[in-house]
């Protein structure tokens, strides 16, 4: 065991949430004190101040992802930014046709709005990943149609942080004329993300994934050439009418710090994280046998390491490592006792799915945490391969395929 | 999810972790579940000659709870002849560990490795008996398998 101390319990599930960055949290202070005006009061300095801040919170959000300050519409979170570009523009162009595109990987936040269009009669492709859990292109080229609305594609997956080509998908769309949206939540201040190079016409956006305040995010909509919604949320016409509702000025201000905080540091930072979780792979990788990391190798998030340790529950495995907070595709840590549908849909058999571990690190992940991380995960791994049945099959030569199992999960 | 005590305890701690020879006409073996469903349990009986269950093991593939179910019942079944064994239910190991509604399978999966157990011994012992001829009392049939014993 490493001798450095580090301090549990240790944190890496950035692709969960992060916590908010002290110099955001500086920023939006004053914002809850003496500067609490609603930003929509026009008649007074409250409201001029609140407004003033908003707006360059924006300015910092749109500077991220090279959009203007103008395209950007704040919500409540990634799920609503999805809910809204989704059935917005499905709602809005029906005139135009009934189809929509997405990934069987994508986020439930734009599988479950693909879902509810289809029980209001609209027609959903989704699209199969390849093993590596990248888009294929011809396929997507093959699916859109001239009924198709609009198309669907992450910039990076949460689980296994596998990388869209999104310029690719962008170029498609714009030829195909279909509007294309993507759920940027995982990637963006961590690779680069430019909405004009990828044709991006509509992206999800939320604070709490790049060190800002939960309860708070965005969708981009371009407005050269101008794309319009059908508004979820009636009211008091914010938002360009897209959204109504009091803006929240302290949670916008954080996202805006947030968001011109990783613009100047991304590259960075990119590079430290990279470079840790390199360090992590290696050591578990060269330790332990029957050991997979799941979805493309080249295209993914710096911070994230999926990996299925073989004949090892990935919840069991979660409680062996206690101090370490990571999460896991086993059915067991969810209520519906079905493993992970991202590693299914890269053919990743369902026991390896339940044998998989999420690592996310980020900002704050230290050297010696992940030094005493990899560690402890190669003890308890060779421990728990002692206690399952199956690893010891496996060592005897029993083949597991030709065993037949109860059938009912 | 919070696990109870007596989880970790058993998690931490479990009793009993081990592999008894499968080919020993006095072991009964039984594997439960199925790795495609991120469980499996596998449980082996040591009858002594008059009866009674003189030693258990149990290797699990599974979470916690899984885990802790799996020791618990080898602690339990120790010392119990199979009429004994065969009384105890799932729901008196999930009232013992505490485990949540989401976790009862793992509970089921332990009542049906001790039965799958003493099935096989049973039908080890209905092997032998008709090979020699020579067993005192006739072999009771075995129970239909819920599950695949190896």
């Amino acid at each position: 065991m490493n001798l450095t101390a580090v301090k549990t319990p240790i944190y890496m599930d950035y692709h969960s949430t992060t916590p908010v960055d002290p110099r955001v949290l500086d920023a939006m202070l004053p914002y809850f004190k003496e500067d609490f005006g609603n930003a929509a009061s026009r008649s007074h300095v409250f409201g001029w101040r609140a407004d003033e801040a908003v707006e360059k919170a924006r300015g910092q959000i749109g500077d991220l992802i090279g959009a203007s300050g103008k395209e950007i519409v704040f919500t409540s979170g990634a799920t609503e930014s999805d809910n809204l570009a989704i059935k917005g523009a499905a709602e809005f162009y029906r005139e135009k046709g009934n189809h929509l595109v997405t990934l069987k990987t994508e986020h439930k936040a734009v599988l479950d709005p693909m879902t509810r269009l289809e029980r209001m009669g609209f027609e959903v492709t989704y699209l199969s990943v390849k093993k590596d859990g990248l888009i294929d292109l011809t396929e997507l080229e093959a699916a859109l149609t001239p009924k198709t609305i609009l198309a669907s594609v992450m910039l990076a997956n949460n689980e296994i942080g596998v990388i869209q080509p999104l310029k690719e998908i962008g170029a498609l769309c714009r030829k195909k004329g279909v509007l294309f949206h993507s759920d940027a939540v995982q990637g963006i201040g961590k690779i680069p993300f430019d909405v004009d190079d990828m044709n991006v016409d509509l992206a999800s956006l939320t604070a709490h994934k790049i060190y800002g305040p939960k309860g708070v995010g965005a969708l981009y909509v371009r407005r050269k050439p101008r794309i319009r919604l059908a508004a979820q949320m009636d009211g008091g016409g914010h938002e360009r009418g897209m959204r109504s509702g009091t803006l929240n000025v302290p949670l916008i201000v954080g996202f805006g710090k947030a968001a011109e905080i990783c613009k100047a540091e991304m590259e960075s930072e990119a590079t430290r994280v990279g470079a840790l979780r390199d360090r992590l792979e290696d050591k578990l990788m060269r330790s332990l046998e029957l050991t997979e990391i799941n979805g493309s190798i080249a295209h993914r998030l710096p911070g994230n390491l999926n990996i299925s340790f073989a004949y090892v529950e990935g919840e069991a495995m979660m409680m062996a490592i206690k101090d370490v907070a990571v999460s896991s595709g086993s059915a067991c840590t969810s209520a519906s006792l079905e493993p992970s549908y991202v590693l299914r849909a890269l053919g990743v058999e369902e026991e390896l799915a339940h044998s998989s571990i999420r690592f996310g690190l980020g900002r704050f992940t230290t050297q010696a945490e992940v030094d005493y991380v990899a560690d402890l995960v190669i003890e308890k791994v060779k421990k728990l391969r002692e206690m399952s049945p199956l690893y010891e099959m496996a060592r005897e030569g029993i083949d597991l395929k030709s065993i037949q199992w109860a059938e009912a999960h | 999810m919070a696990y109870s005590d007596k989880v970790i305890d058993h998690y931490e701690n479990p009793r009993n972790v081990g592999t008894l020879d499968k080919n020993d006409p006095n072991v009964g073996t039984g594997l439960v579940g199925a790795p495609a469903c991120g469980d499996v349990m596998r449980l082996q009986i040591r009858f002594s000659d008059d009866g009674v269950i003189e030693d258990a093991k149990f290797k699990t593939f599974g979470c916690g709870s899984a885990i802790a179910s799996s020791s618990l019942v080898t602690e339990w079944v120790k010392g119990k002849t199979i009429e004994e064994a065969l009384v105890i239910k799932n729901t008196q190991v999930a009232e013992e560990l505490a485990l949540p509604p989401v976790k009862i399978h793992c509970s089921v999966l332990a009542e049906d490795a001790i039965k799958a157990a003493i099935a096989d011994y049973k039908r080890k012992k209905g092997t032998t008996a008709a090979k020699t001829e020579a067993a005192p009392h006739a072999p009771e049939k075995s129970q239909p398998q819920k599950s695949q014993t190896v």
